[in-house]
């Protein structure tokens, strides 16, 4: 048992001496306390970039008390409703990405983005396209003399309708000269199902975020055929779209918003706590460690670059029929 | 040989006093959680990630484990004792479970659950050992269209809790299946019958629906009888221990359930719930006494209890094998893994040796610990129902509107708890069974997702079910289970 308490001593020794080392000068215009609204489960996207940014405002003090609270549904609309319509007793902030941008326009929700104010934009993950290493279709341009071909003989498994994946698998079709609505797209719930829809053969590709297939097109049970991003992934031989001559770079992002109620103050100390996260090491090395990639952008871009993608995936999910 | 000499160095691991230590807060936390409602394995695992970050990885997953196996026990108690079922895979306990812990046979329902648990934990432990990846392998050959057949196998479960009335009992199926609609359609990502309830988007949660009609529902029920009729319940009747009649019918369905529930939670879709039906059907088939089931058959809580733990081994091997994860816990696990920069995949038993066989050697040891811990338990558990019945009754209700809440924070999920628990209490009232309604609503959205994958990747070619061996055998013992029990009784008829 003296391990036990010795090792439990040590996390709380860490925690007190990680408090203790908040930087005095910042001490007035510091937030107290911030609580973090994730929009889905826990262990989803958007709960695992709350829990990391939780982290690093902890370890460096900047907002030494951060609570994470998940309110799942609806791709994340009941939790943006909630968000926006409650009266939070202390500041809060909500994680927002791709998905969510979707699944508004898709549940066509009375709450939208612009009912939020942007505070960044955080991170980003790029979609792969995959086939069973035994597949008959070697690079991208065999998929796209696939579909060209008979797009209902492709059958795509991927994430849910407004989601990345599928935005994505639209968008692609379109730029290679296919109907959107012509493709053939059936949708999983996650990327644990996808990857055994492909890896058993039933899909011909698989279409989620690269990390999803990382260790099976690492030990040579998939290929990847083309990454979304406009960079290849750092250490990954495998092409951007752009470099296999698809004009397209879809990224799936996620960032976090504050609610339009709390003070002026508090919004700005809220991002003067992030700016300083995103430029941190302990931030590095949680993108580091989860495979993602840095796509910091401050309030006002991330508030321009939040109303252009509504527009595009309004129009990309128009094209595929959805709306 | 090799797997041995691995496995024994993953009880070197193991048994070190730290990481016992830790398994042992892992199996008692875990038992906590699957006792309250609404609070699950996986939330706790996630709300335990950020304080594990010190520590060392294999300390860290051999906890976790302790918290999973641990839940799936504790799940059993609430089910038998209360009528409330915690999570979606100890519904089917509940059914006699219940009627057992109202006899004065609470004890032993919980015994044969702590026991049946032990012994399916222990043989799926031992399959993960050494058949995992071959397992895994198998698995995968599983397509949509299989999928659907083992659903429709499933389904055919409602056969054997119909009840007396066949309109009554179909009345029921068709509501769980209507209740089954609520919600985003998936593969069109259509809203179906929300009523413009944003909170209705995910559809209605089974916990609370099973909750609503068994434990409200129930509850109101007996208060509304009380002054009439005093049905008179018992804390414990007679001995606390099992007979040697309750070994006697308990081995065989414990057995059985292991052998449904590991494969069919090592399937990427598979589920705990499904295995928890189907043992539930085998063993009123099987069984000389199926009139008891429904009234407190032993059988009925030792098979489902074994293949919910079995499956929750199973869960494990898509995991470890291929870093699939397919349950909410075993996501956050692989969440887990990658916190540490473990990337489980193909190659996690070749490069994490350690980690690997230590997180198998803690689950042997934390399923000891579990049964250790749970055995003496029962006898406690049941003063439960010793409580004076107002009491009693007062906190069943307080206690499954606060799971109700906990299960998604929203304030929904308790006015359709209630509202459910009314129509359940209805339900009682003109004696229309409960659990084929159950039965519907888990496993009609399922079906219908594969049925249209199926048909999706098909391009709407309906002889996918046929064409392909896997489904058209499930699909042929299906039909031969809805059939023969028909022949057999037009035959015995003079």
């Amino acid at each position: 048992m003296t391990t036990i308490t010795r090792r439990a001593f040590a996390v709380l020794m860490a925690g007190a001496i990680s408090l203790a080392a908040i930087p005095a000068a910042q001490a007035e215009e510091m937030l107290p306390s911030l609580e973090l609204l994730a929009p889905s489960s826990p262990c989803s996207g958007y709960d695992q970039l709350a829990r990391a940014v939780q982290g690093v405002l902890q370890a460096r003090g900047t907002i030494p008390a951060v609570e994470v609270t998940n309110v799942a549904g609806g791709g994340g609309t009941v939790g943006l409703s909630q968000f926006v319509t409650s009266r939070p007793r202390k500041t809060s902030a909500l994680i927002v990405g791709f998905a969510l941008v979707g699944g508004v326009l898709t549940t066509q929700s009375a709450v939208t983005l612009e009912n939020v104010t942007p505070v960044a934009r955080l991170m980003g993950d790029v979609d792969a396209i995959v086939v069973p290493a035994n597949s008959d279709i070697q690079t991208l341009d065999d998929l796209i003399a696939k579909l060209k071909e008979a797009p209902g003989d492709v059958s795509w498994a991927g994430g849910s309708i407004g989601g990345v994946d599928h935005v994505t698998a639209g968008l692609f079709a379109k730029t290679v000269g296919v109907d959107p609505t012509a493709i053939n797209y059936v949708v999983h719930a996650g990327g644990g199902e996808v990857l055994a829809s492909v890896l058993g053969g039933h899909a011909t590709v698989g279409i989620s975020g690269y990390e999803e297939f990382r260790a099976q097109v690492e030990a040579g049970d998939l290929r990847a055929l083309a990454v979304s991003g406009a960079e290849r992934i750092e250490g990954v031989d495998v092409p951007t779209f752009t470099e296999a001559g698809v004009d397209l770079v879809v990224q799936n992002w996620r960032g976090i918003v504050a609610n339009p109620k709390a003070k002026e103050a508090d919004i700005e100390a809220l991002n003067a706590a992030i700016a300083d996260m995103a430029t941190s090491p302990e931030w590095a090395d949680a993108l580091k460690t989860r495979g993602w990639i840095d796509s910091y952008q401050p309030a006002e871009e991330f508030g321009t670059f939040l109303n252009d993608e509504t527009t595009r995936i309004g129009q990309a999910l128009k094209d595929a029929g959805v709306l | 040989m090799e797997t041995m000499n691995a496995l024994l160095h993953g009880f070197s691991v193991a048994t070190t006093i730290g990481n016992l230590g830790w398994c042992f807060l892992g199996v008692v936390l875990g038992t906590a959680i699957g006792v309250l409602p609404g609070i699950g394995p996986a939330l706790t695992v996630a709300l335990l990630l950020p304080v594990t970050y010190g520590m060392e990885p294999a300390s860290a997953f051999i906890m976790f484990a302790g918290i999973y196996y641990g839940a799936m026990y504790g799940g059993s108690t609430t089910s038998i004792l209360l009528n409330t079922p915690g999570e979606s895979a100890s519904i089917v306990t509940a059914l006699d479970g219940h009627a057992m812990a109202r006899k004065g046979r609470g004890a032993q329902a919980l015994a044969t659950a702590a026991i049946g648990s032990f012994v399916a934990g222990t043989i799926a432990t031992a399959a993960l050992t050494f058949v995992a990846p071959l397992m895994v392998k198998l698995a995968l050959l599983f397509g949509p269209a299989d999928y659907f057949a083992l659903m429709v196998l499933a389904l055919t479960t409602v056969t054997a809790v119909l009840g007396n009335s066949l309109s009554r009992g179909l009345a029921s199926l068709l509501f769980g299946l209507a209740l089954g609609l609520v919600g985003i359609d998936l593969q069109t990502g259509q809203a179906r019958f929300t009523l413009g309830i944003p909170e209705l988007l995910d559809g209605i949660d089974v916990v609370v629906v099973a909750v609503g009609l068994f434990a409200v529902g129930e509850t109101l029920y007996t208060l509304a009888r009380h002054r009439y009729e005093n049905e008179e319940i018992y804390a414990l009747n007679g001995s606390k221990w099992m007979s040697r009649e309750d070994w006697r019918r308990s081995w065989k369905p414990w057995l059985r359930g292991t052998a449904l529930g590991f494969p069919i939670g090592a399937l990427p879709a598979g589920g705990s719930e499904i295995p928890t039906f189907l043992s539930y059907l085998t063993e009123k088939r099987l069984s000389k006494h199926p009139e008891e089931f429904g009234n407190g058959a032993i059988e009925a809580v030792a098979g489902p209890e074994a293949a919910n733990n079995a499956s929750a081994a199973g869960v494990l091997a898509p995991l470890l094998a291929l870093g699939l994860p397919t349950s909410a816990t075993a996501a956050i696990m692989l969440a887990a893994f990658q916190q540490y920069g473990i990337q489980p995949g193909p190659t996690l038993f070749d490069k994490e040796p350690e980690l690997v066989w230590g997180l198998i050697a803690s689950l042997y040891i934390g399923n000891l610990m579990l049964l250790v811990l749970n055995l003496p338990l029962a006898g406690v558990w049941v003063k439960i129902l010793a409580v004076p019945r107002p009491w009693l009754y007062a906190g069943i209700l307080l206690f499954a509107t606060m799971g109700a809440y906990t299960l998604n924070n929203n304030i929904t999920d308790v006015v359709l708890l209630w509202i459910i628990g009314i129509i359940g209490f209805g339900m009682r009232c003109y004696d229309i069974p409960i659990a084929p309604c159950i039965v519907g609503l888990i496993l009609g959205p399922l079906a219908e997702q594969q049925f249209r994958r199926a048909l999706t990747i098909s391009q709407g070619d309906a002889t996918v079910f046929f064409t392909q061996p896997l489904s058209l055998s499930l699909l042929i013992v299906a039909a031969l289970l809805v059939v023969l029990p028909m022949i057999l009784r037009q035959r015995s008829k003079p």
